[in-house]
């Protein structure tokens, strides 16, 4: 299986930014991943890495590999969102959280 | 610095023609303003016209952040106004922020989130090449890709706070549902309200009518009401301003001849410069013929513009050979222009524009209009109006006799509407009517009017030839010519006068 490849467009180190960060983080290893790669990219710093990639709202989580690419914004609170958004199956997230 | 001078609002002027003169200046520096208008009111092209003037007229440096069309579908679709967006962006002149639908759009929402990559690319963008004015279009297509409408309302605001900031001039284009309703959709207007331009696209007796109001401007003054505008293929938005041309220009005492002897005498001397004649009467009465002897009449050092509503071309040189003036030795001599159009091809709105084009290019100091009535087939009398005014201040601006002609509906007497409307806008009125004399059919001339001068009361009679137009004597023992219904008096009035006094 192709290694998951995420990036993360935040703007600046706000609540907003770090909350999504651990959120991801979490949920994550709460399914068993654990080995994964994260860019992190701050908006702020870098807007032309913004523009190449047409990114309007910040936080975005941008997956990258496995294809197909795939888009979720917000701060990842809803942790079923994020999976579906990550193209993880939920049923593996559930079973987890029942089991803990 | 005192406390006055910080807070005068200064204009940018954009360079949209006519816009300017509507707007006293220009919009405001340094502010936001809100471009609102219904589905295909032009916004989009106001709001790079905007920007492309800057990068035309001043080499201003601008940033056109889309929401629609792809930057590729601008570049291609703004070409054919003549704007070369493609080699302003070379130049770093012009920059897009591509916010543009895509397919990778389909985004998962999981929880907040805030404009903050937009914002950034914004200000990025307006860094980068140092820009002074922005245009985004559109706000409506924000709202429908975020649906959560207060992140998107207070990222607006967040969006306009950092425009002002940077000190950059700004337009935002917003959706409406109707023509006259509320500003905006979404009620942008509530965050984005110091200053409101309307664009109108209003079906009107079967035609449409473009039209531009400035509903506000905070701390500083621009011109009320609606203001017609046409879309041109080489230049984009011109507009028409009404009330800046009015009553400014002069007034000249040089007479110039109509190209009938006798009618100059009629009138007391001849035309005026720079003034606006009618020649009214009913089909067939040689109001064409005028028009053409009117143009016979320049002197080699002048110029003459034909516009023809009714007739071709090859008509017309046709008629005016018939009269013994040879149309086509003036064209090739570049002392006459004649410019044929179909009145309904256009709304009246692009024919101004049109014509203001053609005299500003040739430069005439005769100007013939055959026919004004023609034009007004068609048109809303408010659109036939503007049309008028618009056109009679020009040529009066620049200083040119124009002659128009107006057809009467009846055959006798009567007037047409068309004089209702455009009497008060013109400085002389020659009025052409058929006298039913006897059985026969005569025609009278009279002058109704001439501002500024005394002119003859008369009504004479006149015919028409192969050398022109022949003005005679003036009728006597009839009363009612005018009216349509003359008399004929077998005694001269002067005799029954006589008559009555030597009774007392």
């Amino acid at each position: 299986m192709t290694r998951l490849s995420l990036k993360l467009f935040v703007s600046g180190r706000s609540m907003r930014s770090d909350a999504a960060i651990s959120n991801l983080e979490l949920t994550l290893s709460q399914i068993g991943i654990d080995d994964f790669d994260l860019l992190i990219i701050d908006v702020l710093a870098n807007p032309q890495a913004a523009e190449d990639e047409f990114i309007l709202a910040t936080p975005t989580l941008v997956k990258v590999t496995p294809e197909p690419e795939r888009r979720t914004i917000g701060d990842l609170s809803d942790k079923a969102l994020l999976l579906r958004g990550l193209d993880l199956s939920p049923a593996a997230y559930l079973r987890d959280l029942n089991e803990a | 610095m005192n406390e006055t001078s910080l807070n005068i609002v200064k204009k940018l002027a954009t360079g949209i023609a006519g816009f300017d003169a509507i707007s006293n200046g220009g919009i405001p520096k340094g502010r936001t303003t809100l471009l609102a208008g219904t589905a295909g009111s032009s916004k989009t092209v106001f709001a790079v016209q905007f920007l492309a003037c800057g990068v035309m007229q001043k080499n201003d440096k601008c940033v056109f952040v889309t929401f629609e069309e792809t930057p590729e579908d601008i570049r291609q679709n703004m070409l054919s106004f003549g704007w070369n967006i493609q080699q302003w962006e070379d130049q770093k002149l012009w920059s897009f922020v591509d916010a543009s639908p895509k397919p990778a759009d389909v985004s998962i929402v999981s929880g907040d989130y805030d404009l903050g990559a937009l914002i950034a690319r914004i200000e990025h963008a307006i860094k980068k090449i140092g820009a002074t004015r922005v245009s985004i279009d559109s706000l409506g297509a924000i709202f429908s890709k975020f649906l959560d409408q207060h992140i998107v309302r207070s990222e607006l605001l967040r969006i306009s706070v950092a425009l002002k900031k940077l000190g950059v001039t700004a337009l935002m284009t917003a959706e409406r549902n109707e023509e006259y309703g509320e500003i905006a959709r979404h009620g942008i207007e509530e965050f984005v309200a110091d200053n409101v331009i309307i664009l109108r696209n209003v079906l009107e007796a079967e035609s449409r009518r473009r039209t531009m109001e400035i509903l506000k401007f905070r701390g500083t003054d621009h011109q009320k009401g609606e203001h017609p505008f046409s879309i041109v293929s080489d230049g984009g938005i011109v507009g028409v301003p009404l009330s800046t041309v009015l009553l400014n220009h002069r007034s000249s005492t040089i007479r110039v001849t109509s190209g009938i002897e006798k009618l100059d005498s009629m009138c007391g001397g001849g035309f005026f410069q720079d003034s606006i004649v009618l020649i009214s009467g009913a089909t067939g009465t040689g109001k064409t013929l005028m028009a053409t002897s009117f143009i016979s009449g320049a002197t080699k050092e002048e110029r003459s513009l034909f516009f023809a509503f009714e007739e071709s071309r090859d008509q017309l040189f046709r008629n005016a050979e018939g009269w013994g003036v040879d149309f086509r030795t003036m064209e090739q001599q570049g002392l006459l222009k004649v410019v044929c159009a179909y009145p309904e091809t256009t709304g009246l709105e692009e024919h101004l524009v049109n014509m203001k084009k053609v005299i500003d290019e040739f430069r005439p100091t005769r100007i013939a209009v055959d026919s004004l009535s023609a034009l007004e087939r068609g048109a809303t009398p408010k659109s036939f109006r503007e049309f008028v005014i618009g056109l009679t201040s020009y040529i009066k601006q620049v200083e040119t006799v124009g002659v128009f002609t107006s057809v009467t509906p009846s055959l006798m007497g009567g007037t047409s509407i068309t004089e209702a409307h455009i009497s008060t806008v013109t400085d002389s009125i020659v009025l052409l009517r058929y006298v039913e004399l006897f059985g026969e059919i005569s025609r009278g001339i009279a002058v109704l009017k001439m501002r500024g001068s005394l002119h003859e009361k008369d009504i004479r009679e006149y015919s028409i030839d192969q050398t022109g137009m022949h003005v005679g004597k003036p009728f006597r023992n009839i009363t009612g010519i005018l009216t349509g219904n003359p008399q004929y008096h077998q005694t001269p009035e002067s005799t029954r006068f006589k008559e009555m006094f030597d009774d007392v």
